[in-house]
C-alpha cells in the first residue's frame, strides 16, 4: 500500500504536467514561415480575397463542432474571409501531405493559398482574430518586401 | 461527406457532463487500482471498471452506470445544459479505455499482476485529463490510429 501511495503521486503529477501542456497548446496559434502556396482545388477550398481556415475534423471529435461554430461567425463576420471544414477520412492523403496528426486542425492561409500559420486544439474566438492578424502582418510584410 | 461551415453531429446528442463526471468517477475507481497495486482486489475492480467500458463501447458513454449515476442523481440537481454533444467522442473514448484495461486484466488473469497497476495508471491519466480539462481522446487518437492503417489500394475511396 505505501508503494501504491507513492506511485499514484508520481501518476497524478504526470497527469498534471500533460494537462497543463495539453490546455497550453490548446489553438495556439503557430506561424508556418516559409510554406510554399498550394493548390486547394481539389479540396474544394475557395481561397478567401483575405484569409482562408481549412479546418480538418472528425466524427470522433466534440471539439471540432465548437471550432467550426467560432470560425464560421470570424468567416460572416469579414468579407474575404472564408472557412471550410474537411472530414480526415475522407482526405487522408492530404493529412499525411500536411503531416496533421490530431483534430481539429486547423491551417490558415493568405489569398495565395499559402499556409501562414497553424492552429490544433479547440479555437477560441481570440485565438481566431489573432490568425486572422497573421495573415494580415504577412500580407504587409510580403507588399514590404516586393517594393 | 465533405462538411462545410456549421457541422451537424447525426441524431440527438447527450449533455456533455455526462461523459466527464463519468470519466471522475471512473478516474476515482483507477486510483484505487493504482493504490492496491498487483493484488487479487485490484484486479477485480480493474475488471469492473473494464466491464463499465465495455458497456460504453457497446452502448455509449450514457449507457454505463456512470451514466446511469449521472442521469439519476446529479443531473436533476445541474441546470439544463446548454448546449447537446454528439454521443461518437466519447463513446470512442470508452473504446480506448476497454482496449487499455482490458490488456490489464487479461494480463492479470494470466499471472502478471504487475501490468494491472500499469493498465491502471495510464487509463487513470487519460480519464482524469478528460474530467478535469476536457481531453478528448478521439481528437487525439483518432487521426494517428487512422495514419497507422496502410494506404488503400486505387486511392482509398469509401
Amino acid at each position: 500500500m505505501a508503494d501504491g501511495i507513492v506511485t499514484l503521486a508520481v501518476v497524478m503529477a504526470v497527469t498534471a504536467a500533460i494537462g497543463w501542456w495539453w490546455l497550453r497548446r490548446q489553438g495556439a496559434v503557430r506561424t508556418r514561415p516559409g510554406t510554399d502556396a498550394r493548390d486547394w482545388t481539389d479540396q474544394g477550398v475557395l481561397l478567401g480575397a483575405r484569409a482562408t481556415f481549412v479546418q480538418l475534423s472528425a466524427a470522433v471529435c466534440a471539439p471540432c463542432r465548437a471550432t467550426a461554430r467560432v470560425l464560421g461567425e470570424l468567416a460572416n463576420a469579414h468579407p474575404g474571409v472564408t472557412h471550410r471544414e474537411l472530414d480526415v477520412d475522407e482526405n487522408l492523403d492530404l493529412v499525411r501531405e500536411l503531416s496533421v496528426l490530431r483534430t481539429p486542425t486547423v491551417l490558415v492561409l493568405d489569398p495565395a493559398g499559402r499556409e501562414v500559420a497553424r492552429m490544433s486544439g479547440v479555437v477560441s474566438r481570440r485565438q481566431a482574430n489573432e490568425a486572422l492578424g497573421t495573415v494580415d502582418h504577412q500580407m504587409i510584410d510580403d507588399g514590404r518586401t516586393r517594393t | 461527406m465533405t462538411r462545410t461551415g456549421t457541422a451537424q453531429g447525426t441524431g440527438l446528442g447527450i449533455d456533455p457532463r455526462g461523459p466527464r463526471f463519468g470519466a471522475g468517477v471512473t478516474a476515482a475507481l483507477l486510483a484505487v487500482v493504482v493504490l492496491l497495486g498487483g493484488s487479487t482486489a485490484g484486479l477485480v475492480l480493474l475488471a469492473v471498471v473494464a466491464a463499465g467500458f465495455l458497456l460504453g463501447t457497446i452502448r455509449g458513454a450514457e449507457g454505463t452506470w456512470q451514466g446511469w449515476v449521472f442521469r439519476t442523481l446529479v443531473r436533476p440537481r445541474l441546470a439544463p445544459s446548454h448546449e447537446l454533444e454528439d454521443r461518437r467522442p466519447p463513446r470512442f473514448a470508452q473504446g480506448v479505455g476497454l482496449l487499455v484495461t482490458g490488456v490489464g486484466v487479461g494480463l492479470g488473469l494470466s499471472g502478471v499482476l504487475v501490468a494491472v497497476p500499469i493498465a491502471a495508471a495510464v487509463a487513470f491519466v487519460a480519464a482524469a485529463l478528460n474530467a478535469v480539462v476536457g481531453l478528448c481522446l478521439g481528437c487525439e487518437l483518432y487521426l494517428l490510429l487512422r495514419r497507422l492503417r496502410p494506404r488503400s489500394a486505387g486511392g482509398g475511396a469509401q
